[in-house]
């Protein structure tokens, strides 16, 4: 039955799931979702849905691990067993240790990490549903995780990848795009400066394409960014909101 | 010089505040030298403070970084043989020495510290010394300092800690006038309830919950005395 795939891109230039080829899948996101962790983040992006817990700056066990100028970051990747076709085993795999240490690296570099000297921050990222470019949605996740836990940062960092599809640069690739496509480039950058914190690229690009893939995903970020701007301040907005209410009824 | 923002503005990390070499970088920000000019932009996420030529953020979300002189509510975790490790909610496990407790001499090898402060007791200490490269030094010698029998204890966000006193302390004035209760505040964002009625007790956990949570907003503290004395009518009323 199965029937084989001939083409990503339909007839009528719109992609399967019926995006254009520079068009995003939905967002959102929540923070502060968890309450026993320091700071959190709930990110559904298309039918990802990653939940991100941080914790931290805290005392940090194995004490040999601790640097004396510094906080270490540690970055626990996980896919949950049902979040994949086929039940995944619970140990971490290849691609979760991969990502944990790219994730790490990313984000090591934003933080300002020697303010705290022998300490850590931990970030524990589950993944509960994936269909492609997890990686990025989970940095995202991350460094809004770090926001609501007040560590001080550089930048929020913001990740979307790019990739060819049918000799098309297309922005945020899904699960079947990815595996299916010509190439995958994921890229995460602080978008108020634009400083790149992750770029990969898996497959074969012409240099013209890197380019153009690039200045695609910087538009795409800053769509994103505006996101997580705006999830991170709803806590506090919806408040003001309520009190300006209640200052209206007064009246 | 430039300045990009309003006071009390909310601001996220990495959001630009102001542009210019003559401007003072306050609590919460960190510079950048961008084109040979330099951008002050904040690290946290917070309210944009702007004094004379000196911005900074109050931050809304953070941890407890502990500071010398601070005042702290702490909990004994572990008892040693000359001193106990308090968690003062930080980064850094606090340490607590024989010396800065007891005034007399102290032999380890005929008493036990155990006999003094036990694991879970809950101290109120001060912090005398603390950088870089040691763990902060508290003490039980001071004024009002001592281990803390009775009261309810609640834990909230340090950084919230300042809204809570008021500014001289008018808050916690107004609150402490208000239900007649005795409250202890920690820097590290423990706050100890000490009152014998339980519905008073309720009533100002509820209070600080309140200014916890519209801390970022302006008029807090009538809003907390409105609120105080509704509640207050509302208990009478039941009796």
């Amino acid at each position: 039955m199965n029937e084989e795939i001939t083409s990503l891109i339909r007839e009528d230039g719109l992609r399967l799931d019926g995006r254009g080829l520079h068009e995003l899948r939905p967002i959102s996101m929540r923070t502060g979702v968890l309450d026993r962790a320091d700071g959190s983040c709930y990110l559904t992006w298309g039918n990802n849905k990653i939940i991100c817990a941080v914790y931290g700056p805290r005392e940090l066990h194995p004490k040999h691990l601790a640097q004396p100028d510094k906080a270490i970051v540690r970055v626990e990747y996980r896919l949950a067993t049902f979040s994949v076709g086929e039940r995944k085993s619970p140990a971490p795999r290849r691609r979760e240790y991969e990502l944990s240490k790219i994730l790490t690296e990313s984000i090591n570099n934003v933080l300002f990490l020697e303010k705290f000297p022998n300490g850590t921050i931990d970030l524990f990222i589950t993944v509960l549903d994936a269909d492609g470019g997890t990686r990025c949605a989970a940095l995202t996740a991350a460094s809004l995780g770090l926001a609501d836990a007040g560590i001080p940062m550089r930048g929020i960092v913001t990740g979307c990848a790019v990739g060819k599809v049918d000799g098309k640069i297309v922005v945020d690739l899904s699960d079947i795009e990815d595996k299916e496509g010509k190439g995958d480039m994921p890229v995460a950058m602080i978008f108020n400066t634009g400083e790149l914190t992750l770029l990969q690229c898996d497959g074969t690009f012409t240099p013209e394409e890197v380019e153009e893939g690039l200045k695609l995903s910087k538009t795409a970020i800053g769509q994103i960014y505006q996101m997580q701007r705006k999830a991170l301040l709803a806590k506090y907005s919806q408040i003001e909101e309520h009190l300006d209410e209640l200052d209206e009824e007064e009246e | 010089m430039t300045i990009l923002v309003t006071r009390n503005q909310l601001v996220i990390p990495g959001e630009i505040l102001a542009r210019g070499s003559e401007i003072k970088a306050g609590g919460g920000v960190f510079r950048k030298k961008v084109n040979n000019e330099t951008e002050i932009y904040a690290s946290m996420i917070g309210l944009a403070q702007i004094r004379k030529n000196r911005v900074g953020i109050v931050p809304l979300e953070g941890c407890y970084i502990p500071l010398e002189g601070d005042i702290v509510i702490g909990k004994i975790t572990r008892v040693g043989i000359t001193s106990w490790n308090v968690d003062i909610r930080g980064p850094y496990v606090g340490s607590l020495r024989v010396g800065n407790v007891i005034e007399r001499d102290f032999d380890a090898l005929r008493e036990s510290l155990d006999r003094i402060l036990q694991v879970g007791d809950i101290i109120k200490a001060q912090i005398t010394y603390f950088d870089r490269m040691r763990d902060p030094v508290l003490t039980l010698q001071g004024r009002g300092l001592r281990k803390i029998n009775n009261g309810r204890l609640i834990e909230v966000d340090p950084v919230k800690i300042p809204r809570i006193i008021g500014k001289k302390g008018s808050m916690i004035q107004l609150l402490k006038n208000m239900t007649n209760t005795q409250i202890i505040i920690g820097q590290n964002g423990r706050i100890i309830i000490v009152t014998n009625n339980l519905e008073i007790e309720n009533l100002v956990e509820r209070a600080i919950r309140k200014i916890v949570a519209e801390a970022h907003t302006s008029g807090l503290t009538d809003r907390i005395r409105e609120f105080l004395e509704k509640e207050k009518m509302e208990l009478s009323y039941k009796k």
